[in-house]
């Protein structure tokens, strides 16, 4: 029932698309009817060229998100527990942080060429922002009496990372990883589109160029399936793997 | 007042500085287990603490009365090592403390944020096990001991969520007495549970420090707490934080919550404590 009252509102427009292209006869090469779109979509999928366009993506961008996440989550510990090396570092975060990753993308072709390594690089530099700095304010906001706790106990520092800062931080770095995971996404189809000759990016950009409208916005429809599906299953995990913790974080 | 105190087994060596407002080191008639030597400290500008001087013997238990911002419980956490003193020092066992250590635990008043919610009432309590190195196989023996001796035998597999304050305070107590320890520092732990509560786990604390002997130093804001549970009262002035006044508490040991809190001698004693703590508000 929920699932048809949601589906009600894009059906109609779907519906209102198709009869309006049909009903005014417009030749368009930018523009392409719902039936049409599902056409080249149904082609794509057939020939294999969506999946192995979707894979290329996925790989550069969940590579990148592993290394640049994966980094940011050790650096955002040490900052976020050692308050001189937040303070020593500070002034290199804000500076690099503002940097679009998109204006780094002449400078890894310059570097890396084109190919994987330059995309998996950018991705990294993308996603690493976000966790460092979602990471470090959940850290910095772990109750103060949980480490008084800690030093009281005399855990060591690896038993005080694992045994009380990582559980009671891991909601917040699930938040931060989905968060990182839809920016990798945007920058892998952004640096493909932009430079590099994969993915679904390159593929919708060849789509425009070649002026086949309707393989472009099935390849657009498909992005916002693939990001919706990647949120989902970042959702359901964090719902699985939290348990208590995630009970507590909604009792707050 | 002597033969009262002589009632309680061992308790000669909890019979000391008497009289003295801020007791010297060296009055003891035995070696104290904790000193205070000339210990001042400042929050930012603000003096918290000045020039206290107090020791508290070996199975002694103290209880520190006071207004808020007389600095009770920055003392507590000095001993505790969580925080070190600006000016003197604070030893145990003849030694200058310099960080927690094993024999010192700390039990927190808000038990909401001194339990790891993520854990059961057992696993918390193998928290303090896996600190002390004590092996994964004997956990398990010792968490159903600990747990029995608080009385939460049942609830080992509850979360701190699914407990109430009292339970929550037991499991901390259960924590504390995980690490072994011949010290415990209390900070307000009973401040938050209701009346019947708060009597039925002072008699608990009470009933488990007499089997080990354990030294207790045990902060309040409740001053008929202070008197029912210590052997000695200390009791602070604010702004900055001074040693007032120290009461000896010759109450006959068992306390009993409606004997002993009907005795004359804790009558006095509560008068004695109300009209000098009102002194210090005036």
């Amino acid at each position: 029932m929920k699932l048809l009252k949601a589906l009600v509102l894009p059906v109609l427009l779907l519906v209102v698309w198709e009869v309006a292209m049909r009903v005014s006869g417009i030749e368009s090469d930018s523009l392409a009817m719902p039936s049409q779109i599902a056409v080249a979509f149904y082609e794509a999928l057939r020939d294999g060229t969506i999946l192995r366009r979707t894979a290329e993506t996925l790989r550069a961008a969940l590579t990148g998100l592993a290394i640049g996440g994966g980094s940011a989550l050790i650096v955002s510990i040490v900052l976020g527990l050692i308050p001189a090396a937040a303070r020593l570092a500070q002034f290199s975060v804000e500076v690099l942080r503002p940097v679009p990753a998109v204006a780094l993308i002449p400078v890894a072709i310059l570097t890396l060429g084109f190919g994987y390594a330059m995309e998996v690089s950018l991705v990294a530099f993308a996603t690493f922002w976000p966790v460092l700095i979602y990471g470090q304010a959940a850290i910095v906001n772990i109750e103060p009496q949980l480490l008084d706790v800690s030093r009281v106990l005399r855990l060591s520092t690896m038993g005080r990372v694992t045994k009380v800062v990582l559980p009671a931080t891991l909601p917040r770095y699930f938040v931060a990883f989905r968060l990182a995971t839809a920016v990798s996404l945007i920058v892998a189809v952004t640096v493909e589109i932009a430079a590099n000759p994969l993915g679904i990016g390159y593929e919708l950009m060849t789509a425009s160029q070649s002026l086949h409208p309707d393989l472009m916005f099935a390849l657009v429809l498909w992005i916002g399936i693939v990001g919706w599906v990647l949120n989902g299953a970042l959702l359901l995990a964090q719902r699985r793997l939290l348990g208590p913790a995630a009970m507590v974080e909604l009792a707050r | 007042m002597c033969a009262a105190t002589a009632t309680f087994q061992g308790s000669e060596a909890t019979i000391m500085n008497n009289v003295a407002p801020t007791p010297r080191v060296g009055a003891a008639t035995a070696a104290p287990l904790i000193a205070f030597h000339g210990v001042s400290h400042v929050f930012g500008t603000r003096p918290v603490l000045q020039d206290i001087n107090l020791t508290i013997g070996k199975s002694e238990f103290v209880c520190m009365v006071g207004p808020s911002g007389c600095g009770k419980t920055t003392m507590l956490r000095m001993v505790g090592g969580l925080q070190a003193p600006a000016v003197g020092e604070v030893t145990f066992a003849g030694k200058r403390v310099t960080g927690p250590a094993q024999e010192i635990s700390f039990m927190f008043q808000d038990y909401s944020k001194a339990l790891l919610p993520w854990r059961t009432a057992a696993g918390n309590v193998s928290l303090a096990l896996e600190a002390n190195g004590v092996p994964a196989a004997q956990r398990a023996e010792r968490i159903k001991d600990l747990l029995g001796k608080v009385g939460l035998a049942g609830h080992a597999e509850h979360f701190p969520a699914q407990l109430s304050g009292g339970m929550q305070q037991r499991v901390q107590i259960a924590r504390c007495l995980a690490q072994e320890p011949s010290v415990l520092l209390m900070d307000e732990p009973f401040g938050a549970l209701d009346a019947m509560t708060r009597q039925a786990l002072q008699d608990e604390i009470l009933r488990i420090i007499q089997a080990s002997r354990t030294t207790v130093v045990f902060v309040t804001h409740d001053l008929e707490e202070a008197i029912y549970l210590g052997d000695r009262v200390v009791a602070l002035y604010p702004n900055p934080g001074r040693i007032a006044q120290v009461f000896e508490v010759d109450l006959p040991k068992p306390r009993n919550q409606l004997t002993t809190r009907e005795s004359p001698a804790f009558l006095r004693l509560r008068r004695a404590l109300f009209d000098f703590i009102r002194e210090g508000e005036a």
